[in-house]
């Protein structure tokens, strides 16, 4: 055993006991290779398992019941042992070892443990080359929040090192306010001033109690100006700091609002940048509120809360100094009962915060519903289930309250706490002043300058402890959308990107795969399609045709191969650059809130009304639109409402038309329409693809009948290509769908 | 292609480790099987699926199998479910998120880290799912019979 070569890196790692078993069987000479430690044992238990390798073999170190039970090692030689294969499944991750004949082993494991599996199987690679044809490659796009896995099956967005804090989120805010430090200082400076101004009056409190007031009432004469020159100071301060106050709350209440407009803005063109993916996973709800109820949260708390937190602040430590400076000793007395109140402050804090986050998921929740059931309302009213999304909304409701309520009991008791601590402490500066006056150790007029400043001290201590909840609020909400900005676009700009200008639209697809998740959906595609070509997807319901065109868009990035343009890599152009190349019309065609002209001018707003015209004509789409009251300035309502189905279609082929794409592609473009309608589009299609690169999906494959070259998909995989009539003869999956086809319209025809 | 019934229907596992299924013209198919309920009602209802997916057979119950092809099916099962039920919470490393829990499940003891408070999904007033990190998923049936402190830290996020 003494002369086996312990990396230390690898024995280190191991759980002690099955190093200890593991020495015992190592012969002279093995070197440890790598290993891999299991979380879970076969019966999904959490408990380790070991796999090593070693120059000469594969061991496998069981978990272990109890202590003293003597382990079996497995132990497969290297000829045996041929390759590793990794799967994953629900967050479930298994290993398996492969020998000729059949499975060695198995092991299993969660996503924590990912990470070492893959290396263990990358070590093994390096170790056995030949062994290699068996390796699968884990995910490429993360299952959870759709970011690219690194080549080690990490996520950069769901990285499980610790994110900064939601108390963090207020301080990262300040990214924003530096764009707008200029007026930021100038609020500040006026800030200063005006807060200056105010402190002001209760010092000459004093001297006119000492020499206007007290001697008054001993009946001893006054200099005849005093009382007017006091008075008069007065009145200028007051005015003074009104005019700074305002000027104050002016400059500072823009600029909250200039911060939370950036806000909004970064975070909506963030969220514009973010894939499908992103969007596949999120409720829209949800996104709605935290751009804009979120951001409106911030915004309040910038412009009032902040910024009185930030003068009661310098207040707070002006009045302090004042105090100190008239009496050091009573001032210290005056200031205990702050002790408990920052203790307070502190123990509230993070709940009222948690609890102001919780209300604010709820609140998402519920807009969430209305989001859901408002643009479904069809559907609510044709099933009838009104009353049942009217409990739905009432459910999430008394849920935002419940939780607002759970802040509320915290909040009500710290809010009547504090006023009470104050009390105290005015209280105890009436005792000690009574006292000390009592001795001749103090003026009267100072106890009122003390009260007064006192009385202010307390007053703005409420107000910053009260702004405890806002500034929690608020952090809670910074927190939601940072959420959104530290998020990485998966489909990511290259950083020295290839202008793609014009393409000739040559598309190649090499060995493309692509998964949803974990779900693998394109198993390795391979086509190639020459510029001007005319090419049809065929081939069963979820196939996965409109993955492959989303996949051709870059809506979605490839999980494995790629596809490339004249040559060219997709992932090398800028995505809008390469998307102004292409034209897509969508199996769902969706329109904006607007005109329908602006609806057709969607990818090309400078386009001119004789080409909408020319467009919506090619598409057949002009005889309809005229028969609108408004012609093309008719507006179409939320998602094309007003609009047959077939109608929002030919909209959208205009829309495609009008961009005068090389590449075109055409998504069901024809799906809903009736065999007249269609035939007209058809004419139009044929024009239009003259000459441009075109993929185009149908169910009815009489739509492809002018293409190129027709490419059969079932399950991911191409089965067939080959024109019409080749299929067709070749008695395959297409000749299978020819046949169901012409059955069905036969069936009509009879009927 | 008619469905199996469930007396045609003989389940073996072969030396891959995949379970296949003797169809009744003698072939062997590889097979693969899933709840059709997994969290609503786990206990009944089993889709036995062939090659690309294609349905062999469903089983509202796995009773009338014969006893040898029904162990394996549930081995299958049991193999790819993974759902820890959250016994007790030993730990939360901070009261905000992302926070690392130290619970005890059914499954033995873990630590997961959750990222964020959506994660914690409510079923009802008493009842969770917590989605780690990585996406594993787990149950807490029933907050009111947790312990104090764990039904503490769970009640933090209903
Ligand atoms: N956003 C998504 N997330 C997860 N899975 C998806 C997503 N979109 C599609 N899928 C799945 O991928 C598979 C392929 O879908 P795709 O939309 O590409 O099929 P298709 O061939 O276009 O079908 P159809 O002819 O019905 O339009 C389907 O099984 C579908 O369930
Ligand atoms: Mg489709």
């Amino acid at each position: 055993m003494a002369d086996t070569d312990r990396n230390p890196e690898i024995w280190e790692n191991l759980p002690a006991e099955h190093r200890a078993a593991l020495e015992s069987r190592l012969e002279p000479g093995e070197k440890l290779f790598a290993a891999f430690v299991t979380d879970l044992d076969q019966r999904l238990r959490y408990r380790a398992e070991t796999v090593v390798l070693t120059n000469r073999r594969v061991l496998g170190i069981p978990s272990q019941n109890s202590p003293r039970e003597s382990m079996p090692i497995d132990s497969w030689e290297y000829p045996l042992a041929q390759a590793f294969r990794i799967g994953e499944h629900g967050g479930l991750g298994m290993l398996e070892l492969l020998g000729g004949e059949g499975r060695l082993g198995i092991w299993r494991f969660t996503g924590n443990r990912t990470h070492d599996a893959n290396r263990l199987v990358s070590r093994f690679r390096m170790l056995d080359p030949r062994g290699a044809g068996h390796v699968e490659t884990v995910l490429s796009v993360c299952p959870r929040c759709g970011g690219v896995l690194s080549p080690e099956g990490e996520c950069a967005g769901c990285a499980t090192a610790l994110q900064p804090p939601a108390s963090k989120s207020l301080i990262r805010l300040m990214r924003f306010a530096r764009h707008r430090a200029g007026s930021i200082l100038a609020g500040f400076i006026l800030l200063m001033a005006s807060i200056g101004a105010g402190l002001v009056p209760p010092y000459l409190v004093g001297p006119l109690t000492e020499e206007v007031l007290l001697p008054l009432k001993e009946g001893q004469s006054i200099p005849a100006g005093l009382p007017a020159t006091y008075l008069s100071l007065l009145l200028v301060t007051a005015l003074l700091a009104w005019l700074l106050g305002w000027a104050r709350n002016f400059v500072l209440g823009k600029v909250s609002e200039q911060i939370s407009a950036d806000l909004r803005n970064e975070s909506y063109s963030h969220l514009q940048k973010l894939s499908l993916e992103f969007f596949g996973g999120q409720r829209t709800g949800d996104l709605i509120s935290r751009i804009s109820s979120d951001t409106d949260r911030i915004c309040q708390f910038l412009s009032t809360d902040a910024l009185e937190f930030f003068a009661d602040a310098v207040m707070i430590a002006l009045t302090a100094v004042i105090l100190f400076s008239i009496n050091a000793w009573l001032a210290a007395v005056t200031l205990v009962p702050l002790l408990p109140v920052a203790w307070l402050v502190q123990k509230v804090r993070a709940r009222v915060r948690h609890g102001y986050a919780r209300g604010m998921t709820a609140w998402s929740d519920m807009v969430s519903v209305l989001a859901d059931t408002i643009p479904g309302i069809r559907v609510v009213k044709a099933f009838a289930q009104e009353q049942r999304e009217i409990e739905r909304f009432r459910r999430s409701n008394t849920h935002v309250l419940d939780l607002n309520n759970r802040v509320n009991r915290w909040w009500a008791f710290f809010r009547a706490t504090v006023p009470f601590f104050t009390e105290c402490g005015v209280l105890i500066v009436y005792g000690m002043g009574i006292w000390l006056v009592l001795h001749q150790e103090l003026k009267v007029g100072v106890i009122f300058q003390f009260l007064l400043y006192i009385g202010m001290f307390y007053v703005r201590f409420e107000s910053m402890s009260r702004i405890t909840a806002a500034a929690q609020r608020a952090a809670a909400s910074a927190h939601r959308i940072f959420d959104i900005l530290d998020r990485v676009p998966s489909v990511p700009e290259p950083v020295r990107p290839i202008q793609p200008g014009t393409v000739r639209g040559e598309i190649e697809l090499r060995d493309v795969r692509f998964r949803y998740g974990k779900r693998e959906v394109i198993h390795g595609i391979n086509l190639k399609v020459q510029p001007g070509e005319m090419v049809g997807l065929v081939g069963p319901s979820g196939a996965g045709k409109s993955t492959l065109v989303n996949l051709v868009c870059r809506f979605y990035d490839v999980g494995e191969g790629a596809i490339l343009v004249d040559g060219v890599d997709i992932r090398s152009f800028p995505v809008e650059a390469y998307r102004r190349n292409i034209g897509i019309v969508l199996q769902e065609p969706f329109l904006f809130f607007g005109t329908i002209a602006e609806n057709i001018a969607y990818g090309r707003p400078e386009a001119s009304h004789a080409e909408i015209v020319a467009a919506a004509r090619a598409a057949f789409a002009h005889d309809f639109i005229l028969r609108l009251p408004d012609g093309y300035d008719s507006l179409v309502g939320e998602r094309g409402q007003a609009l047959s189905g077939g109608e929002r279609q030919r909209i959208s082929i205009a829309r495609a038309l009008l961009t005068d794409p090389r590449i075109l592609i055409l998504d069901e473009a024809t799906s809903s329409v009736d065999t007249e309608t269609e035939r007209e589009i058809q004419a139009a299609l044929n024009t239009l693809v003259q000459g441009r690169t075109t993929l185009a999906i149908a169910h009815r494959l009489s739509t492809l009948r002018k293409a190129n070259r027709l490419v059969v998909i079932e399950s991911g995989k191409i089965v067939e290509t080959g024109t019409h009539e080749e299929l067709f003869h070749r008695d395959g999956t297409y000749a299978r769908l020819v046949h169901a086809q012409m059955e069905m319209s036969q069936q009509i025809g009879i009927g | 292609m008619q469905p199996l019934s469930p007396e045609q229907i003989r389940v073996e596992r072969d030396s891959w480790g995949k379970l296949m299924c003797r169809l009744p013209d003698g072939q062997s198919v590889a097979i693969t099987a899933q709840h059709l309920f997994p969290i609503s009602d786990p206990a009944h209802w089993v889709s036995l699926r062939g090659p690309q997916g294609k349905e062999l057979a469903c089983l509202e119950s796995l009773q009338f199998l014969d006893p040898a092809s029904r162990a394996l099916v549930e081995q299958e099962l049991a193999s790819l479910e993974f759902f820890p039920v959250i016994e007790r919470v030993r730990s939360v490393s901070s009261l905000s998120e992302p926070c690392e829990w130290t619970v005890v499940t059914d499954r033995g003891e873990t630590r997961f880290v959750l990222k964020s408070e959506d994660d914690v999904r409510r079923l009802g007033p008493h009842q969770a799912v917590i989605v780690d990190a990585h996406g594993i998923r787990y149950l807490v049936p029933d907050a009111r019979k947790l312990d104090a402190r764990s039904r503490q830290y769970v009640e933090w996020y209903l």
